[in-house]
């Protein structure tokens, strides 16, 4: 049995926390073949050879593939699914695009968010904001699954996987590339970092943002922040974390200002110690917090960021 | 343009979840049932191409069980002018796969004609994120999945999507398929003349064999258990006490 398994490359640089975490969800189903697509890949293609327990690279090298368009990436992994068992990425919004419909494609169904692996038509995935974990055993020909990495370790490096560059697709001609937003960062990113400091609606404004941002950088952390902190413009949609945003399960994690809703919590329950500062004693975030500190986050954070 | 919106009927976000004790899903007999969150703002954006005039009619389909009546009665409410029914499942626990739902909207698109769909990214009950996608592909239309804004211009949309690095627009040929993130728009509330109204506006029953379209589910659940709960923390007293503690556990 193998696995075809769809790195994550984005404008050319492997995400090698992502996809090597998916390797080890990957390599208890069969050998792993990984396939690194993009306007250049080789680099990336390169680096994923040195994953551990990865048995072949593929590179696709096309600008079609620049921008990780859902049509033209589907149809390049439909036309190589033929022989594997399983086709796996892990589950990045790319992968969430792309995959449903490689699934559809195939005439199977998708397994979203796997965060275990029974065996190799059994699975476990959270349901209901992460309130429930259900396990669904797959009668699919061939099994389309995305990854939570949130709950696999590493893959450890130290491989060297033959790397075949390999023919690409026809452009469907059915979407454009117009622009990307990214604001360049110094800090870890925040699917991986071991520290994340969050902020919420709490925190009160953009300006004020910046003492979350001050605290993080302190640690050495990534800055997430709650969907009403989004909404309300103080920080970028990319740090949302929660059930329709970024799911993290850092060593640390700290939320400060925030109330603590299940959609909240589905994406950061799993860190390993929760540190919360809220002035409401009552806040729900207390209750899956290690360390609660019932404190106004005006007085607290500043003290905090001088105690360190 | 007609535009077509798939609503589901889920349990309500503020309901606190439990698993049923035999493990074979959720409770959902007698939990307060809503729109998926992500629908209300698919049919939120729809209602508004229409207000702006870019579009001539807002279908709402559902999926499901027959109480899914009501979800299509509420989205008819928030301004969308005709509604179909497709009964799919006797139980409320039955959860129509989105393989099965997209077939279903496959065959609905082919009598309706639409030249947008507009889908919420993902049901809060199966979190799947996959309907839209799943769509996409089998009609072989262009797709621009967790939208958070969109722009119908010609014969193309312009869609900006949320995406991990930050946004990324495209340009999509229409017919397309839009899904929804949060940032879209804030959905209106219907109100009680609107209510009413919406009572009298066309609702048309289905059946999933209408459509030829087996809705026998590829995954079989197991079993559905809760998370492992985490051990019960402590409150400290003070910022220094709050360092203390984490250096104590090597977090800091
Ligand atoms: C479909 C759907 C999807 C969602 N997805 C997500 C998601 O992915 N992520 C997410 O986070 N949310 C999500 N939500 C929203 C979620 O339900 C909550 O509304 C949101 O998490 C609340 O954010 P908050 O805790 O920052 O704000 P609030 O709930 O308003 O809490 C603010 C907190 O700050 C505290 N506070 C105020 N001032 C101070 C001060 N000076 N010092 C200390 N504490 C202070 C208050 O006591 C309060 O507890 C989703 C909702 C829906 C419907």
């Amino acid at each position: 049995m193998a696995v075809l398994l769809i790195a994550e490359v984005t404008d050319g640089a492997l995400a090698l926390d992502a996809t090597a975490k998916a390797v080890t969800a990957a390599k208890q189903l069969g050998d792993v073949i990984v396939l690194c697509t993009g306007a250049s890949a080789k680099a990336a293609a390169d680096e994923a050879a040195k994953i551990g327990g990865v048995s072949k690279v593929l590179v696709a090298e096309d600008a079609l593939y620049g921008h990780r368009l859902a049509e033209p990436v589907a149809a390049l992994i439909v036309s190589l699914a033929s022989g594997y068992s399983h086709i796996v990425a892990p589950s990045t919004t790319d992968a969430k695009n792309i995959m449903p419909r490689v699934a559809a494609l195939l005439d199977v169904m998708i397994l979203s968010d796997v965060v275990g692996v029974i065996d190799a038509d059994t699975f476990e995935r959270p349901i209901y904001a992460g309130n429930a974990i259900q396990t669904v055993k797959s009668t699919d020909s061939v099994k389309v699954m995305t990854i939570r990495t949130s709950t696999f370790d590493l893959a450890p490096t130290g491989g060297s996987a033959p790397v075949e560059v390999i023919a690409t697709g026809d452009d469907p001609g059915l979407s454009e590339w117009v622009e990307d937003k990214v604001a360049a960062s110094d800090r870890p990113e925040l699917t991986s970092a071991g520290v994340v400091v969050s902020g919420g609606r709490g925190v009160g404004s953009e300006t004020d943002f910046a003492l979350i941002e001050k605290l993080a950088d302190k640690l050495g952390a990534a800055v997430g922040a709650s969907r009403a902190a989004v909404d309300s413009g103080f920080a970028p949609n990319d740090w949302q974390v929660g059930q329709t945003g970024k799911v993290v399960a850092p060593d640390l994690y700290i939320a400060i200002g925030i109330s603590g809703a299940i959609q909240h919590l589905a994406g950061m329950k799993d860190s390993k110690i929760i540190v919360a500062i809220n002035k409401d004693e009552e806040a729900p975030i207390f209750q899956v917090a290690d360390f609660g500190l019932v404190a106004d986050l005006f007085v607290a954070v500043p003290a905090l960021i001088d105690a360190l | 343009m007609k535009v077509l919106v798939p609503v589901k009927r889920v349990i309500d976000y503020n309901v606190k979840v439990r698993v049923k004790a035999d493990g074979s899903g959720v409770d959902l007999a007698n939990v307060k049932m809503s729109m998926n969150p992500f629908d209300e703002i698919a049919v939120e954006e729809a209602i508004r191409l229409k207000e702006a005039g870019k579009v001539e009619e807002v279908v709402v389909v559902s999926i499901g069980v027959k109480q899914a009546q009501e979800t299509l009665r509420t989205a008819l409410a928030m301004g969308a002018d005709r509604a179909i029914l497709v009964n799919a499942a006797d139980d409320v626990h039955t959860d129509i796969e989105p393989l099965a739902v997209a077939k279903i909207l496959k065959a609905v698109i082919a009598e309706e004609n639409p030249g947008l769909v507009i889908a919420g990214k993902q049901a809060i009950d199966n979190d799947m994120n996959a309907t839209g996608q799943m769509l996409s592909a089998l009609l072989g239309w262009s797709q621009a999945a967790f939208a958070s804004k969109l722009e119908i211009e010609g014969d193309h949309a312009l869609v900006t999507r949320e995406v991990d690095g930050g946004l990324q627009t495209i340009k999509v040929k229409l017919p397309t398929i839009v899904t929804a993130d949060l940032r879209l728009n804030e959905p209106r509330y219907a109100s009680l003349p609107n209510i009413m109204k919406a009572k009298k506006k066309p609702l048309e029953e289905k059946t999933a064999a209408d459509y030829g379209v087996d809705v026998t589910p590829r995954l079989t659940v197991v079993k559905t258990t809760e998370p492992a709960a985490r051990a019960t923390g402590i409150k400290v007293a003070s910022v220094d006490e709050l360092v203390a503690k984490l250096k104590e556990a090597g977090a800091v």
